[in-house]
């Protein structure tokens, strides 16, 4: 067979794998409504990346509202069930992308392809900054293309969950690396990544400078694993050589003897108010936490930092070693980030905290044996 | 002995004795055979189990360790349990590839896909990658069979002297964003992928998966037909074709056989229980599950999903986050398992409703249809297995 037809019928291949069961998500959907969706980050720079962008988004295009989409067939079809209570289902399914809805979304999601202009797309117009986060609560997850190992996307999922059990509305906000940082989040999450995507992650970020920008000027930052690492001073790098982090946490971490794999549970900080801490941890890095930050708390089991104590925080900049999704057991951490960026939360239906409280307890139990 | 203490198939035992005894085992049984060995996160038994069902066409015997014993013990034994077999199709697991390659100086390494898979205790799959790439360069007269939609691994082959790519497609995105070779954001188009860095591409293929036909080497478009379900096997079988086609059966002749192929290792098997229909689907990890969705019978028949967290499963359960359980809805989904609360919260979080149950004569006792499908990471679906009299 030639090499053309063998690409073309790679390409039909393509055409067919391409219709994916949508891997990313919104967390949004049931709220949202006919929400327009605010592109993930300011428009990228013409050239490299703006050519880029439309071949990035093919596997990714239902991924995320990183595309500006005006209020298309997908997000109208979600408006009727917004103010059914949760767990009735149903609205998320229109969105999987499975089936005859995959590829028109994608057709929908480069049609919507954003331009320079995209601020004067009628469906995108949006107050900006604080004006407009008082309505909705703007959650980044930064860089899930270099900064995701394993589940870190639950903790934009508890996030989202538990802001709009509170009557928060919710935009979930995807930025890969290809792309700017958005400096009017609300919440930035960052997650746990391999050796180099974290060094590279390290220095895009510096680079961008959006992610320390939002910090300076008091949004929240959540950091998991290497993304903890990444927002201090310097980590260690594939050979343990020192690798400069972005300095939003005066921590300073290095590669350790050996792996620290398995649960965790530590006191957290008393004056965060928040319960005792339980997550599982797999990392090598051993953090020393400097006069600016203090210990997230102390282990009663695990490794940690390295030295009795877990994770670290300063003013709205909190990271810990527990990864993946490390709020889905710490419901009240979670609450914690959240009251940081909206202020005093009302409390959520007893029947909602259910699975997570038995969840708790399990795990508790679990390693108390 | 493991078979009657209903642990196990048997089938590591007695390897694991013999490598007490002689610890070039491997070597010694590998020698003058012609050795096939298959490795990936995902589908390693069964394309173990097509590529064998093709070889089958030469009407040799070939030895196999069928049930998945991918270890360096669990090869020992598949081999002296065959010791006049000229033909060896092995399952080996990622992280022994380089040093079974050594041992067994295979005719052709089979290289399916990876993802991330049971991370506490596994390396981080760029350095398995980085390895096999060791490993592979130095493998002469080995043909390398590997999927060019799986980025990482292509770039795992492109060190060999010959590799044969097959365009077995990838549903799993999320540990292919960036470029292997650079770290730089990879760019995928209805051609494949490429990285905008360092000119790192998918080489083009010569065989192909489209829908459900196989476009083999010489262009030749034949319907697959098979009778394992799903996109993943259809995938599987392709890669088994394309090393018969190396070993000298034709499609023609290899298709056939691998539609005989029903269910492997108890995978896709169907069992009766209390007059109700149990389909079993082994799935370890994200991946997996999302290629298990796509084979569940229509809606609205029920689904038990069933997590474990032991060694063999890993012991964290995060990667159950990585799922997007949404297709699920619209279907009675129950939930089982030593980990359900695990799976409990993170259903509540995607608003998929579900129901925990006690086990899988629980779920079968809740449910109003004829079948149901059974969804399992690898000790829940062993477990369950046992519990349903160790069906085939």
């Amino acid at each position: 067979m030639t090499e053309h037809a063998a690409r073309h019928a790679a390409a039909r291949d393509k055409a067919d794998t391409l219709i994916l069961p949508a891997q990313p998500w919104l967390v949004d959907d049931g709220d949202a409504g006919p929400q327009p969706v605010q592109p993930a980050a300011d428009p990228p720079p013409a050239g490299r990346h703006a050519a880029s962008a439309p071949a990035d988004r093919d596997g990714h295009a239902e991924v995320a509202p990183r595309v500006p989409r005006q209020s298309g067939p997908a997000d109208a079809r979600v408006a009727p069930s917004a103010a059914r209570p949760a767990g009735g289902g149903g609205d998320g399914a229109s969105r999987n992308g499975q089936g005859p809805t995959g590829p028109a979304s994608q057709d929908a999601s480069r049609a919507a392809e954003p331009g320079p202009d995209q601020d004067a797309d009628p469906a995108s117009a949006r107050p900006r900054g604080a004006a407009g986060s008082a309505s909705k609560l703007r959650l980044v997850w930064v860089y899930p293309d270099l900064l995701s190992t394993y589940g870190d996307r639950g903790n934009l999922l508890v996030l989202g969950r538990r802001a709009r059990l509170r009557g928060f509305g919710v935009e979930a906000i995807e930025v890969n690396s290809d792309q700017r940082v958005p400096a009017q989040g609300d919440i930035y999450l960052l997650g746990g990544g391999e050796d180099l995507p974290q060094i590279l992650a390290a220095s895009r970020l510096r680079a961008d400078g959006g992610l320390a920008s939002a910090a300076t000027s008091g949004s929240v930052v959540f950091a998991v694993c290497a993304g903890y690492q990444v927002v201090g001073h310097q980590f260690g790098g594939v050979e343990g050589e020192p690798v400069g982090g972005l300095g939003l946490l005066d921590i300073t971490s290095g590669r350790g003897e050996r792996r620290g794999v398995g649960e965790l549970v530590a006191d957290a900080d008393a004056s965060l108010g928040v319960p005792t801490l339980t997550g599982f941890e797999n990392h090598q890095g051993v953090t020393t936490i400097g006069p600016d930050a203090r210990p997230l708390g102390q282990l009663s089991r695990g490794v940690g930092n390295g030295d009795g104590t877990e994770g670290a925080y300063a003013g709205k900049v909190l990271g810990t070693y527990m990864h993946g999704p490390a709020l889905a057991r710490n419901p009240g951490l979670a609450d914690l980030l959240l009251s940081w960026a909206a202020g005093p939360l009302p409390a959520i239906d007893p029947a909602e905290e259910e699975w997570a409280a038995r969840l708790r307890a399990e795990r508790l139990a679990a390693v108390a044996q | 002995m493991s078979r009657l203490a209903g642990r196990g198939d048997g089938s590591v035992i007695g390897g694991v004795l013999g490598l007490r005894v002689e610890p070039g085992l491997l070597r010694l049984l590998a020698a003058g055979r012609q050795v096939v060995l298959v490795t990936g996160t995902n589908g390693k038994t069964t394309t173990t189990r097509l590529v064998t069902a093709a070889l089958g066409a030469l009407g040799q015997e070939v030895a196999t360790n069928a049930f998945g014993a991918n270890m360096e013990a669990g090869l020992a034994s598949a081999l002296g349990r065959s010791p006049d077999a000229p033909y060896a199709v092995l399952e080996t697991d990622e992280r022994y590839l380089p040093a079974v390659i050594e041992a067994t100086e295979p005719r052709a390494v089979v290289l399916l896909n990876l993802s991330r898979d049971q991370m506490d205790r596994a390396a981080e799959i760029w350095l398995t990658a980085r390895r096999w790439r060791q490993a592979l360069a130095a493998a002469e007269n080995c043909l390398v069979v590997a999927n060019v939609d799986d980025p990482l691994i292509a770039w795992a082959a492109s060190t060999a002297p010959r590799v044969c790519w097959v365009a077995a497609g990838q549903r799993w995105h999320e540990d292919s964003w960036c470029c292997p070779e650079c770290g730089s954001h990879l760019r995928r188009d209805e051609l494949g992928w490429r990285c905008g860095e360092c000119g790192f591409a998918r080489p083009s293929a010569r065989w192909v998966l489209s829908g459900d036909t196989v476009i083999d080497d010489n262009g030749q478009v034949r319907e697959l037909a098979l009778t394992l379900p799903g996109r993943a096997n259809a995938s599987n079988a392709v890669m088994a074709l394309a090393v018969g086609s190396y070993f000298g059966v034709g499609v023609e002749q290899a298709l056939p056989l691998l539609r005989e192929v029903r269910s492997v290792a108890g995978r896709y098997t169907q069992v009766q229980r209390q007059g109700r229909q149990v389909r079993l689907l082994l799935a370890k990890n994200p991946a997996g599950w999302l290629e298990a969705f796509d084979v569940l019978a229509p809606q609205p028949t029920p689904v038990l999903l069933a997590v474990n967290a032991q060694g063999p499963d890993g012991r964290d359960t995060s990667w159950l986050w990585d799922i997007d359980y949404r297709v699920l809805i619209g279907r009675p989904v129950l939930v089982s398992g030593e980990r359900g609360t695990d799976l409990a919260v993170r259903l509540e979080a995607d608003r998929v409703p579900f129901e925990v149950v006690s086990g899988i004569d629980d779920a079968v006792g809740r449910i109003n249809g004829g079948e149901l499908d059974v969804l399992a990471n690898y000790t829940a679906f062993q477990q369950i297995r046992a519990l349903l009299g160790r069906a085939q």
